[in-house]
C-alpha cells in the first residue's frame, strides 16, 4: 500500500534557506544543501524547494543549489518558483530536479503544462496553487480563488475549475497552499484540501497551517491529502520528522518507517 | 566499467550520480562498441514505451541489450527498463525487447483501496515490497523498507517464476523481476534512499 509522504518545504532566496508567515518578512534561516542532508537523513520521502529570489538575475544561484542538492540526497525533491518558460523547467530538471513546479506562469499562460509535460512527462510537472477563501461567486463557485506572485495578486479564478483543468493540461500532481493557513500553524485547510483531493485523479500535496503532528494526520485522512508539505515546524525543532511518523503510525496512517 | 544506457529516456544523470556517490565509476552512452567493452549495463529511464523502444533501434541498442543479458554480462533495468524487458506492452502498443515473455499492462482507472478510496494515477510515492524470492541483490534490505516508484503503466510477465518481488496498489504487480543474470525494478533505485543505494550497490559488485 503506498504510504503517505512527509514533505519538508524549504524557501530559498539568493541560496539561502528563508522563512516568513504569509509570504512577508522573511529571515535567513539556514544553508537549503545542508538542511536537505538533514531531512534526508532524518526520513523526509521528498523536498520541496522554492526559489523566491527576487531578481531573474540571480537565478544560477539557485541552479548551484539544485546540483549540490543532487549530488546529496537521494530521494525525489521539486523546485518551484520564478518558472516561466520550458527551458526554466528544463534547466531545473537537468540540474538533477526530479519534479518542478509552476505557479503564476502557469495562471497566466496555462500552455506551459502541456509544453512541460510533453516534453518531460505528466509526472514531472506539479501544479503549485495559491488559493484563498472569498466566498462562492460566479468567478469562484467552489468560494475559493487563485491569487498569483506569492499571494499578492487576486485573479477572479476559481481554485476547484483551476485544479480539475490544470490536470487536462497534464499536471501531474498539485501542491495546494491556503493562504489563509499559512504561517498560523492552526492547521492546514481541511475543506479546501478536501474540495481538491476528492475532485482530481493526481496526487495533491497539502500546504500551509501545519503547527502539530495532528494537523498531518487530519490533512491526510479527513482531508484526503497524498502528502504533506511541513517548515517551520521542523525547521525550528519543534518537532523532528521521526516524532511526526511515527504519532502519524499510532494514528493509523500508512508512513514509510524505515530509511 | 558501468555503462549507463542513454536512449533519451531522461533521469540518466541521477542514476551516475548515484552510481558515482558509492565511489564506482561508470559511464552514459549510447556506442555499442562501449557498451560491448562494459563488465555491467543499467538501463534507467522514464518516459514512454514507444519512444524508449524507438530510441533503442534507432542506436542498435535493442540488440546490445539482448546480447548482454545473452552473454551473462549483469544487466540492471529501471522503471520504463523493468517493462521494455517484456515481449509487449500496451503503452503505444509496443514491441519490446522479448527477454521476458509477458505484458505491460496500465493501472485501470477504475480502481479503489480497501478503504474504497480512488487510486491516483501514476502510482507515485513510497511502497513496500512483498518478496518472493530471496536474490543476492535483496542482501541489507529489510522488510519495512520502502522503494520511490512514479508509472502509470507494470511489467506483468508470463512466468511467474520471474517474480522476484511484488507491490500492492489495487491490485499486486510485479515491482522486481529476474532471471539469471537480468535483475529489473519497477522503482526508481536512484531515488529510494538507503535501501535503494543498497541494491545499486549490491547489483555493483554481482557476479551471477
Amino acid at each position: 500500500m503506498l504510504s503517505k509522504r512527509i514533505i519538508p518545504c524549504l524557501d530559498v532566496r539568493e541560496g539561502k534557506t528563508t522563512k516568513g508567515i504569509k509570504f512577508k518578512n522573511n529571515v535567513d534561516i539556514g544553508d537549503p544543501v545542508d538542511m536537505a542532508r538533514l531531512y534526508y537523513e532524518a526520513g523526509a520521502d521528498e523536498i520541496v524547494f522554492y526559489d523566491i529570489t527576487a531578481s531573474y538575475e540571480k537565478r544560477e544561484i539557485m541552479l548551484d543549489v539544485v546540483r549540490q542538492v543532487a549530488e546529496t540526497i537521494f530521494i525525489p525533491f521539486s523546485v518551484g518558483g520564478g518558472i516561466r518558460t520550458v527551458a526554466d523547467m528544463r534547466n531545473v530538471l537537468l540540474a538533477g530536479a526530479e519534479k518542478v513546479s509552476v505557479n503564476s506562469a502557469a495562471v497566466k499562460n496555462p500552455d506551459i503544462i502541456a509544453q512541460g509535460a510533453k516534453a518531460f512527462g505528466n509526472q514531472c510537472i506539479v501544479l503549485g496553487m495559491d488559493a484563498k477563501f472569498v466566498g462562492k461567486s460566479k468567478a469562484t463557485p467552489s468560494g475559493y480563488e487563485i491569487y498569483i506572485n506569492g499571494g499578492r495578486t487576486p485573479m477572479k479564478m476559481d481554485a476547484l475549475n483551476w485544479a480539475i483543468e490544470a490536470q487536462k493540461l497534464g499536471a501531474g500532481e498539485i501542491c495546494l497552499n491556503s493562504i489563509d493557513a499559512d504561517g498560523t500553524k492552526a492547521g492546514y485547510e481541511l475543506n479546501l484540501t478536501t474540495l481538491i483531493s476528492e475532485e482530481v485523479d493526481i496526487p495533491v500535496i497539502a500546504s500551509g497551517g501545519a503547527g502539530t503532528p495532528e494537523h498531518l494526520r487530519d490533512v491526510l485522512t479527513l482531508a484526503k491529502a497524498d502528502a504533506a508539505l511541513i517548515a517551520s515546524m521542523v525547521h525550528y525543532g519543534t518537532y523532528t520528522i521521526t516524532e511526526i511518523k511515527s504519532f502519524l503510525e499510532k494514528s493509523g496512517v500508512k508512513i514509510r518507517k524505515t530509511w | 566499467m558501468i555503462a549507463i544506457i542513454d536512449y533519451d529516456a531522461g533521469n540518466l544523470a541521477s542514476v551516475q550520480r548515484a552510481v558515482s556517490h558509492l565511489g564506482i565509476q561508470c559511464v552514459i552512452t549510447k556506442e555499442e562498441a562501449e557498451i560491448k567493452a562494459a563488465e555491467r549495463i543499467i538501463f534507467p529511464g522514464v518516459g514512454a514505451a514507444g519512444a524508449a523502444m524507438q530510441s533503442l533501434r534507432r542506436n542498435g541498442l535493442d540488440r546490445a541489450i539482448k546480447e548482454a543479458f545473452a552473454i551473462g554480462k549483469p544487466v540492471l533495468g529501471i522503471c520504463i527498463g523493468s517493462q521494455i524487458i517484456l515481449a509487449h506492452s500496451k503503452e503505444n502498443d509496443t514491441p519490446c525487447l522479448g527477454i521476458l515473455d509477458g505484458t505491460v499492462r496500465s493501472f485501470s482507472p477504475d480502481r479503489r483501496s480497501e478503504k474504497g478510496q480512488k487510486l491516483k494515477i501514476p502510482h507515485m510515492g513510497w511502497n513496500g515490497l512483498d518478496i518472493k524470492k530471496s536474490h543476492p541483490l535483496l542482501s541489507g534490505v529489510d522488510a519495512d523498507d520502502e522503494f520511490y516508484f512514479v508509472h502509470s503503466y507494470y511489467p506483468e510477465p508470463q512466468n511467474p517464476d520471474c517474480v522476484i518481488a511484488v507491490t500492492e496498489y489495487g491490485i499486486s504487480f510485479a515491482s522486481i523481476l529476474g532471471l539469471n543474470n537480468l535483475f529489473a525494478t519497477q522503482f526508481h533505485l536512484e531515488k529510494s534512499g538507503r535501501p535503494g543505494l543498497k541494491i545499486l550497490e549490491n547489483f555493483c559488485k554481482w557476479n551471477p
